[in-house]
């Protein structure tokens, strides 16, 4: 083994489909089926109807001992199915893992937390249900409430507490675990920016100790400043093992042919189906009117809809939020089938490529929402009216500005 | 999925993780019980902590359900007469046997919703899920452990004294505690994979309270339906317990208790067998 700290080999996960939707079943319905199947094997029936599929196939690669390794790849592409059989919450159909030294994995903020507890409770509840010894949670006791800023509240239950409190303290317990190896899954995405920063320094330090970190992120910017290595899954196998650097460079490209996919087709998404997407036409062009139209079908007219179009770069951060709940654009009435359309006058997005999720609630409840939905292009455009192509490599939006100048000949408008 | 110690890595002992599929009858792997033996602390902890902390009467509670239900059985039964001992009080005949049932049942509802209650956790960490069973019985000792003081209270105020036998009283809780985990880690499986068992429980609760001698003395059962009867393992432990504390030097129901202790023994490792069994799909399925 000597530097390898995890290795991985040929790991399969496979899932059942329930066709009825529910995984756990009626002790009846089992009853009926366990009477059934002989007379059915005698009539050549298959033993059932439902359907397999793999989450996660023939997934092999290495880690070093002291690596910090992003795992990146669109949802569904079976990242936390690998996060899960790394961590021993389920397990794996073939292959093997092993991995050399203590683990700890951190899937939530605050695991096992109990509401009514107190703080100083939960930090050795908590403490104990992610691996660590009650010995080692009393020697570092101290540092966990400095570093979640709770003194004052340690005896209040954590029902009471804020959740940026909760997050914080939840946070701080997993942080000094003293494990050789940490499986780290999107939990950075809560809590406030502050603290956030404050979470990736902690964590950059842990790695400096000597120690492995598995890291799932959608966050390419994290990944690229956080991790060394990574490994870029899409549908349920690994498509490449590299550098960081080079495995958010494929993930950017991957995002532009795998969102090809018919959005109508999509099966990774959520909702209660009231209304489903079923097509996406974007027509963008920087500076000009430019428009995207979301096609769809409900299962009746439908009342009160709120549809959001979320904008992402192709390394997976933030820029727009287009939604007509905070425009005041809710559609009081929708036709059974139709599309809705969003204008963007003057559209003020550098020219590039953009992933899409798109989302739908129907009084309130989510009816449809899937992730990477599509990406769009925008063309090239003369935004600001000058001839000029703005340079490139400064964010993704374009903002109105003007300059001019004050000085002793008055105030002068630059032109 | 095993944890041995391996090689060493630079002298100090590394800690390996193999992860495999694991197929069919698995085993027990108890050792791992023992190895996670400060985290099922914890949860008994916890679960002690969350019931007194919740509830206003706190550890009344732990005594006012076995005094209700003696209350009942006495209003109820006293009058046949002839079922307490000579020189035995029926509210005491009828208490030293909602001692030992009370565990029983309490453990029983607790520890069948165990899996199902902490399904957040099952999902996001691992340990040894029988921990979540075990803990649920196991919280319930101190209540326990309070409904013992409780009966000795009411000897020495109705006069009843208690003999050396009353010694027996600590094997006769491991066997009553191997019968409710044994009980409570089957229901707390079957509950994971069929939802019925949640609405089932208090009924077979109600059921079993009946099919045990809590009420009345196992002497009435006709003596071919005997060994049925003690089938169920606490008849065999609740005449064990009525023996040891309100016995009066009478004989010890010798082949009840052994035939209890068959039965529990049987229970209890088919049940770790079978929870091992379907555990690997709990993060799946719960």
């Amino acid at each position: 083994m000597g530097d390898i700290a995890v290795s991985v080999r040929e790991l399969g996960k496979r899932y059942r489909i329930a066709h009825q939707g529910k995984p756990y079943g009626r002790l009846t319905e089992s009853l009926a089926g366990a009477a059934r199947t002989p007379i059915d094997r005698l009539r050549g029936r298959p033993r059932n109807r439902s359907e397999w599929f793999w989450a996660l196939k023939d997934v092999t690669f290495d880690v070093k001992r002291g690596d910090v390794v992003g795992i990146v790849g669109r949802n569904g592409a079976g990242k936390s199915t690998l996060l899960k059989l790394l961590s021993r919450i389920t397990e794996p159909t073939v292959g093997r893992a092993d991995l050399h030294g203590r683990v700890a994995s951190l899937l939530e903020v605050g695991t096992g937390f109990h509401p009514e507890l107190s703080g100083r409770e939960n930090i050795y509840l908590s403490g104990s249900v992610l691996g660590m010894r009650r010995e080692e949670t009393r020697r570092r006791f101290d540092e966990i409430v400095d570093f979640a800023e709770v003194e004052q509240f340690l005896d209040t239950p954590v029902k009471r507490y804020s959740s940026g409190m909760a997050v914080r303290l939840g946070f701080a317990v997993a942080a000094h675990l003293e494990t050789e190896i940490l499986i780290v899954d999107e939990v950075l995405a809560v809590g406030d920016a502050a603290f956030q920063t404050k979470c990736l320094s902690k964590m950059e330090d842990v790695s400096h100790d000597g120690r492995t970190i598995l890291f799932v992120s959608h966050n390419m910017a994290a990944v690229e400043s956080l991790c060394s290595k990574g490994v870029l899954l899409s549908e349920g196998k690994v498509l490449t093992d590299g550098s960081a650097v080079d495995i958010v460079a494929r993930y950017a490209e991957q995002g532009l042919t795998l969102a090809d996919e018919s959005i109508g087709d999509r099966l990774d998404r959520r909702g209660s189906g009231r209304l489903r997407f079923t097509g996406v036409e974007a027509s963008l062009r920087t500076g000009s009117d430019s428009h995207i139209e979301l096609s769809y079908e409900g299962d009746d007219a439908l009342r009160n809809v709120d549809i959001a179009i979320g904008l992402f770069t192709t390394r997976g951060e933030g820029v727009a939020n287009l939604y007509t709940a905070s425009t005041g654009n809710t559609f009081h009435w929708l036709p059974e089938k139709g599309s809705v359309v969003c204008h963007l006058p003057r559209a003020s997005l550098v020219p590039g490529h953009y992933r899409a999720n798109v989302y739908c609630t129907v009084n309130g409840e989510v009816a449809d929402w899937v992730l990477d939905a599509v990406v769009v292009e925008v063309t090239d455009g003369d935004y600001f009216g000058t001839g000029k192509t703005p340079p490139s490599g400064y964010g993704s939006v374009l903002v109105n500005n003007h300059w001019e100048a004050h000085g002793d000949g008055g105030t002068q408008a630059g032109s | 999925m095993s944890t041995v110690e391996g090689p060493a890595h630079s002298g100090v002992p590394v800690q390996t993780t193999k992860i495999r599929p694991s197929s069919g009858w698995a085993s027990l792997r108890l050792g791992e019980i023992w190895a996670f033996r400060e985290l099922l602390y914890f949860f008994v902890w916890r679960d002690v902590r969350v019931r007194y902390k919740q509830t206003a009467f706190g550890a009344l509670w732990a005594i006012i359900q076995p005094l209700a239900l003696m209350v009942v059985f006495t209003l109820v039964f006293s009058r046949l007469g002839g079922i307490a001992p000579e020189g035995v009080p029926y509210a005491l005949f009828a208490f030293a046997g909602l001692v030992p049932w009370t565990l029983f049942s309490s453990s029983l509802i607790g520890s069948s919703n165990s899996l199902v209650d902490s399904a957040a956790l099952l999902t996001k960490v691992y340990f040894p899920r029988l921990l979540l069973p075990i803990a649920a019985s196991g919280s319930y000792l101190l209540d326990f452990g309070i409904t013992i003081l409780m009966l000795i209270g009411l000897m020495l105020i109705l006069g009843v004294a208690p003999t050396l036998a009353a010694l027996w009283v600590v094997p006769l809780t491991i066997l009553l505690l191997a019968a409710s985990v044994g009980v409570g880690i089957w229901l707390s499986a079957i509950n994971v994979r069929y939802r019925d068992v949640r609405y089932a429980i208090p009924f077979i609760a109600q059921l079993w309270l009946f099919a045990s001698p809590v009420a009345y003395s196992a002497a009435i059962i006709p003596e071919e339906l005997w060994f049925f009867y003690h089938l169920n393992p606490m008849a065999g432990i609740i005449e064990g317990f009525r023996w040891a504390l309100i016995g009066q030097n009478a004989d010890a129901p010798l082949a009840a208790v052994s035939l209890a202790a068959i039965v529990s023994g049987v229970v209890l490792t088919s049940g770790l067998a079978y929870f091992r069994r379907v555990e690997r799909t709990f993060a799946d399925v719960v």
